[in-house]
C-alpha cells in the first residue's frame, strides 16, 4: 500500500551479513535519487534510521545473507510487512563471502579470530547476551522466506538498481537486460 | 536437412547435432562440450526436443528429417535449472574468484539469465592443492566436466586427471601416491592446465593479469565467443 497522504510507494532497505557495499551502490544513481524520491518515500532503512518496518511496505531491499539469530529475525519482519521483497547482491543471494566460513566448524572460526589470530591481547571469545548468536552456516535469504525478485552482483550496479526500480515505478516486470547481469 | 526452431540446415554425414548446429550458426549452451575432444555429454546444458523427446545435441548424431527445438521457454527453464544445480552443488563464490568474467559456467548463467540460485546451497567441503609451484587446484569450483581429463590423457598423452567416487561423491583426482598436484608429471605449458572451462585449474601468479570488468564475457556474450570459437575461429580457453 502505497504512502497515504503522499501516495508515494513506500520502500524499506537493510544490511544483513553485507558489507552495505550494496547500499553503497544504490547511491550511485547519484542525482537520480532526487527522481527516485518524487515517487517513492523510504520506510526502515539505514538512509532514514527508522528501526523498524511500517504496517505496510511495497518494496524491501535485502542486502546481505544470514549468519546469526538477528539476521533472521530482522529478514522475517521484512517478509511479514513488505509486499516485493528482493534479494539484492551475492550475499543475499547465495551467502557471499561470509558463506565461505561454512567450511570452519564456527567453534574453529571463533577460535581463529578471538584467540589465536596475531595481535590479539586479552584473548576471549565476547559472550554478550547482547550479541545475537552466530549460526553455524552462512545461508542464503531464499532459504528462510520467499522471495520474489533478485538483483546480482558484489555489487549490483547503480545501473541494475535505477532498472529494477524503474520497471516497478512503471508497474512492468523486472527484467534486468543480458548486459547488466554480473555475479561479481 | 534437419530444422532447428523451424529453421532448415543441411549436415553432414558423422555430425552430431551440435556439431551440424556450430557450423550453421546456431549457438546451443554447453559445458562439457569442446569441438576438439570426443563428447562426454554429461552436464547436459545442450538438452534440445528432438521429435518431441529430450536428448543431448552433443551426442546425438544429426539424422535426416530431425525437427529440433531449443529455444522455447521449456528448455530455457530447465537449463536455468541445471545451471543453479551446478553452482548450488560446489563452492561458487564469483566475487572472490580468480576466473570472474573468464568463466564458461558464469557467462552461460548471464546468457541464460539466471538471476539467483534457487536450489539450497550444499556448501560442500572440497579440497584445494596448491601443492604444485606454477598450477592451483580448486575443486570448490569443479563441475566434473572432464574436459582436463580428456586433454591430459588425449592430447597431453600423461593422463594427469580422473574422476574418482559416485554420484555424489565424485571428484577430480591426481595420478600421484600422494593426491598432490606437484607429484603428477603435469606442466603449466599442457592443454590440460587451459582448458578449465571454470576457475578449478590455474595458473598461479597470472590471476589479475587483466582486472575484472575488462574480461572476456564481462562484454561478449557467451553466445557469440563460442560460436566463433567452436566454428574454428581461435580458442576462448584460459
Ligand atoms: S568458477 Fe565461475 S561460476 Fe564458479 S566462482 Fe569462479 S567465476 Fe563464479
Ligand atoms: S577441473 Fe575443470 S576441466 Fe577438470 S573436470 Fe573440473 S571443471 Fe572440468
Ligand atoms: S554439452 Fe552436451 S552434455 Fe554437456
Amino acid at each position: 500500500m502505497a504512502d497515504l497522504v503522499t501516495n508515494k510507494i513506500l520502500i524499506a532497505t537493510t544490511s544483513l551479513a553485507g558489507c552495505f557495499g550494496c547500499h553503497m551502490s544504490f547511491l550511485d544513481i547519484d542525482e537520480r535519487f532526487f527522481t527516485l524520491c518524487e515517487h517513492v518515500v523510504f520506510d526502515r532503512s539505514p538512509f532514514t534510521d527508522i528501526k523498524h518496518c511500517g504496517e505496510h511496505v511495497d518494496v524491501g531491499l535485502i542486502e546481505g545473507g544470514l549468519c546469526n539469530a538477528e539476521n533472521v529475525a530482522t529478514l522475517r519482519e521484512f517478509r511479514r510487512h513488505v509486499k516485493i521483497l528482493v534479494a539484492v547482491g551475492a550475499c543475499a543471494i547465495n551467502g557471499g563471502i561470509p558463506a565461505m566460513r561454512n567450511h570452519i566448524p564456527l567453534k574453529e572460526c571463533l577460535e581463529e579470530s578471538y584467540l589465536q589470530a596475531i595481535g590479539i591481547d586479552s584473548p576471549q571469545i565476547p559472550n554478550d547476551p547482547e550479541l545475537p548468536l552466530l549460526l553455524d552456516r552462512v545461508r542464503p535469504i531464499h532459504e528462510v522466506v520467499k522471495v520474489d525478485y533478485f538483483l546480482p552482483g558484489c555489487p549490483p550496479s547503480a545501473e541494475v538498481f535505477w532498472t529494477f526500480l524503474m520497471d516497478l515505478l512503471a508497474a512492468r516486470q523486472p527484467q534486468l537486460p543480458e548486459a547488466q547481469i554480473h555475479y561479481d | 536437412m534437419l530444422t532447428i526452431d523451424g529453421v532448415a540446415l543441411s549436415f553432414e554425414a558423422g555430425q552430431t547435432l551440435m556439431e551440424a548446429a556450430t557450423a550453421a550458426g546456431v549457438y546451443l549452451p554447453h559445458l562439457c562440450h569442446h569441438p576438439e575432444f570426443k563428447p562426454h555429454g554429461s552436464c547436459k546444458l545442450c538438452t534440445v526436443k528432438v521429435n518431441g523427446r529430450f536428448a543431448s545435441a552433443c551426442t546425438l548424431p544429426a539424422a535426416e528429417g530431425q525437427e529440433v527445438l531449443s529455444e522455447t521457454l521449456e528448455l530455457r527453464q530447465l537449463r536455468v535449472r541445471i545451471t543453479q544445480m551446478l553452482f548450488v552443488e560446489g563452492n561458487h563464490f564469483c566475487p572472490s574468484c580468480e576466473q570472474s568474467g573468464d568463466c564458461k559456467l558464469q557467462a552461460t548463467a548471464y546468457a541464460l539469465g539466471m538471476l539467483d540460485s534457487h536450489f539450497p546451497h550444499f556448501f560442500p567441503a572440497r579440497r584445494v592443492d596448491a601443492s604444485h609451484p606454477d598450477i592451483l587446484l580448486d575443486l570448490d569450483r569443479c563441475i566434473l566436466c572432464e574436459l582436463c581429463v580428456r586433454a591430459s590423457r588425449d592430447m597431453d598423452g600423461k593422463s594427469v586427471f580422473g574422476i574418482a567416487g559416485r554420484g555424489m561423491e565424485s571428484h577430480l583426482v591426481v595420478d600421484a601416491e600422494s593426491g598432490a598436484l606437484v607429484d603428477t608429471v603435469i606442466e603449466v605449458s599442457d592443454r590440460a592446465v587451459k582448458i578449465c572451462p571454470v576457475g578449478a585449474i590455474l595458473i598461479k601468479r597470472t590471476a589479475y593479469e587483466k582486472p575484472i570488468g575488462q574480461r572476456l564475457y564481462d562484454h561478449h556474450p557467451i553466445q557469440a565467443v563460442l560460436l566463433q570459437a567452436d566454428q574454428g575461429g581461435g580458442s576462448c580457453d584460459q
